[in-house]
């Protein structure tokens, strides 16, 4: 459809700046084209092909390593596209424009009684992103990820052809754009279940473990039961103390169970405050930025250690939604306490791992870190269950997400360490998440994903994208076989 | 993948350093360029006056920059010239985008452009102060949007507005200059408010009389400085994260006087 006049694409926001991944480790100055609906999309497509270039797509940058960056091209910025385009509060089916935010869906849909059926640990990202990423959240191993509640996607594929995919229409280029990081086809649209609640809270009850085991069994005794669960662990513990930390088991309430329903399920409600301590929240990360070192963070994660020893002889509490999903967004611009200049920041290494050797594998990951001097200033476990997309990262076993701080200086060595535990991952069949990845190499890739659906994907690639114009630092790092050919083709 | 350097995006020891000037070919402007090649930034200069572009590229190539004796052969090849008209708005997007790629990235912007044609007491001319509301304040207006952008999302740069004591007080001489240097003060004034939180900072400069062509050769006026004096001082206040710097010092209390004149009184002492 829409072959486009050269008028649509002059009038395509365009700007010139630096882009860079989530975790500000890697990033490029380049333009920027802000299409703002589906036939700028196709204009876009359209002054790509024009001009010999490639495009990336990027939602609002919250994979923190490559993913939505496109050094040899131009950057796709979908963010502009935030319409709520249907809402449906009896099915709790809701059709959003592929910039929408995870903030923007549960305040549209809390005062309803509605809540994401699956949100990451920040409101920011998009539901082109999450889709692209298939994102999960602290109730994965119970509801699946983001693709497992994504009724249906449109997809603008780089001929102009928007195609509407779900089990049925289209089913395999569906699955393959869930989880296949952009590269089939930019998704304007997304069809997404929610989940009812009763209530704006949850119980929340925490459980402080002792080491990495007492973790791994508690979880799994209350994987039946709980409707989220995560653990916090104290990567500077050793030895008996190696993987201690603070769990919780978060549960909705039932219908009746909370009095005042309609107030807690308020967006006044679920506000994160605006200063903690006294201290405005925009300038906390400065407060934060004391403690980024060594012994800061041991220092930090061990008050949080012996405070949730405390914390977790109570009775269980009740959090807001916001408050217990997006811990991440108290303190805006946390990151920065690990550095504001260009290629210093975070790297995450999320590993995924069959729960037979989870033990084994997430200690070893802990102990490669601290042999090489790098001790993760936060570890986050959680819980998984396998899924149908082909470039999937999940498995039935559990992850282990440890950021790790980047400096100029440790940068080489930190990513020495990172192919160790890669390889440590690898041989025990876990997989990698391409959301929180910044090193993969594509014989990497080859270890954990079938080659059928490697091919699959190569296949759905020439069929749609024959000309390669949607590529990004992530793709031509991950999937060199694919999209090394034309890597020629830079602006 | 990324080019940035390491350091810190301030306009000290230069090396490595990328700046854009606008507004390069004579005056202020054309002194800040020999002094940052001196010091060992790669400079882009922007300028209307393609020959006068041409003679600061050759005499840096040179290395014969009359204020520069410092400049090492290797120096070559730091100043580019780049011919543009301020006042033509839709071309600065695209231009700006060439510069910062072929300068490989930004630490350092000044816009140093204006005009003040000289305006009689008596004279109304719409066409006179139009061009400089286009060249003073839409011009500034057009490049430092782009800069701030891109300041702000890599978290530093230096951005430096030359603006004027004039923009201090409505004088009888110069209504429209003063108005596009107030406008431009404040500007400025609400960028770095914006961009506080990214670590950018925002410098306005408000020089005195600085002996340049703008000054159009009149006699008697008071502390007139040279423009490689006040390019040396501007780049000072720079590189310390001065807010607001009179041009000389000496300024800051004689507009704090001139500031404090109840209108009554200004109007009839006709400065």
């Amino acid at each position: 459809m829409a072959s486009t006049d050269p008028t649509t694409s002059d009038a395509l926001l365009k700007s010139y700046r630096y882009v860079e991944g989530w975790g500000m480790s890697v990033g490029h100055l380049g333009r920027v084209l802000s299409p703002r609906s589906v036939e700028e999309v196709v204009a876009a497509f359209e002054l790509a092909r024009r001009e010999g270039v490639s495009l990336g797509p990027r939602g609002t940058g919250n994979s923190y390593g490559d993913a939505s960056l496109h050094s040899q091209g131009h950057v796709l910025d979908l963010s502009r596209m935030r319409g709520v385009l249907s809402w449906d509060a009896t099915s709790g089916v809701a059709e959003l424009e592929a910039g929408v935010t995870i903030e923007q869906l549960w305040k549209h849909i809390l005062p309803d009684g509605r809540w994401p059926a699956v949100v990451s640990g920040t409101m920011f990202p998009t539901m082109g992103g999450a889709a692209s990423m298939n994102i999960h959240g602290k109730n994965h191993y119970r509801v699946g990820g983001f693709g497992d509640q994504t009724l249906e996607l449109d997809l603008v594929l780089p001929s102009g052809e928007v195609r509407t995919c779900d089990r049925e229409r289209n089913a395999e280029l569906f699955h393959a754009a869930i989880g296949g990081f952009g590269m089939l086809g930019v998704i304007s649209r997304v069809k997404v279940r929610t989940k009812r609640v009763f209530s704006g809270e949850l119980s929340v009850s925490a459980i402080s473990v002792r080491n990495l085991r007492e973790a791994l069994e508690i979880m799994e005794a209350r994987r039946a039961d709980a409707d989220y669960l995560v653990g916090w662990l104290d990567g500077f513990g050793t030895g008996d103390h190696l993987g201690r930390g603070l769990l919780h088991d978060a549960r909705h309430l039932a219908e009746g169970e909370d009095p005042e329903p309609r107030r807690t399920l308020s967006i006044a409600h679920q506000e994160l405050p605006h200063s903690i301590l006294g201290f405005p929240k925009s300038q906390l990360w400065r407060i934060l930025r004391l403690f980024n070192h060594d012994p800061g963070m041991r220092l930090v994660n061990a008050l949080k250690h012996h405070a949730g020893r405390i914390q977790g002889l109570g009775e269980p509490e009740r959090w807001t939604h916001a408050a217990f999903s997006f811990l991440l967004d108290y303190v805006p611009n946390w990151k920065w306490a690990y550095g504001r200049r260009g290629r210093r920041g975070l790297i995450q290494f999320q590993a995924f791992v069959p729960d037979a050797a989870a033990h084994e594998v997430l200690g070893g990951l802990f102990a490669d870190g601290r042999d090489a001097g790098f001790v993760p200033y936060l570890a986050v476990l959680k819980r998984h269950r396998p899924d149908a997309f082909p470039l999937t990262h999940t498995l039935d076993g559990w992850s282990l997400a440890l950021d790790f701080k980047v400096t100029p200086q440790g940068r080489e060595a930190l990513s020495a360490c990172a192919r160790r535990m890669t390889a440590r991952v690898l041989d025990a069949q876990g997989r990698f998440y391409f959301a929180k990845d910044s090193l993969l190499r594509p014989e990497d890739v080859r270890r954990f994903l079938p080659a059928e659906a490697l091919e699959g994907f190569a296949a759905l690639k020439r069929e749609h994208d024959p000309e390669h114009l949607l590529r990004t630092d992530l793709s031509r790092r991950v999937m060199g076989e694919w999209s090394s050919d034309q890597s020629a083709n830079s602006a | 993948m990324s080019d940035r350097s390491e350091q810190d995006a301030q306009p000290e020891a230069g090396a490595g350093r990328r700046a854009l000037v606008i507004g390069a070919s004579s005056g202020i402007g054309r002194a800040l360029v020999r002094q940052l090649a001196g010091e060992g930034y790669r400079v882009a200069a922007l300028a209307r006056r393609a020959e006068e572009l041409a003679t600061l590229e050759a005499e840096q190539r040179e290395g014969q920059g009359e204020r520069c004796g410092e400049v090492q052969p290797s120096a070559a090849g730091r100043v580019s010239g780049y011919v543009h008209d301020v006042r033509d708005l839709d071309a600065v997007d695209e231009l700006f985008e060439r510069v910062v790629r072929e300068l490989g990235g930004l630490d350092l912007c000044i816009f140093a452009a204006g005009i003040m044609p000289p305006v009689g007491e008596d004279e109304f001319d719409t066409h006179k102060d139009t061009a400089m509301i286009e060249v003073n304040l839409a011009g500034c207006v057009a490049w430092l949007n782009p800069v701030a952008r891109l300041f702000a999302s890599q978290r530093g740069g230096t951005l430096v507005g030359i603006s004027s004591v004039a923009g201090d007080r409505g004088r009888t001489k110069a209504p429209v200059y003063g108005a596009t240097k107030a406008a431009m003060n404040t500007y400025l004034e609400s960028l770095r408010n914006r961009l506080a939180d990214s670590g950018v900072h925002v410098c306005t400069i408000k020089p005195g009389f600085v002996d340049t062509a703008m000054l159009g050769g009149a006699e008697d006026l008071p502390w007139v400085i040279s423009a490689e004096i006040a390019a040396r001082r501007i780049l000072r206040a720079a590189r310390r994260r001065v807010n607001v710097r009179y041009v000389p010092m000496r300024w800051w209390w004689v507009m704090a006087v001139i500031r404090s004149i109840p209108s009554w009184l200004f109007s009839k002492l006709r400065i």
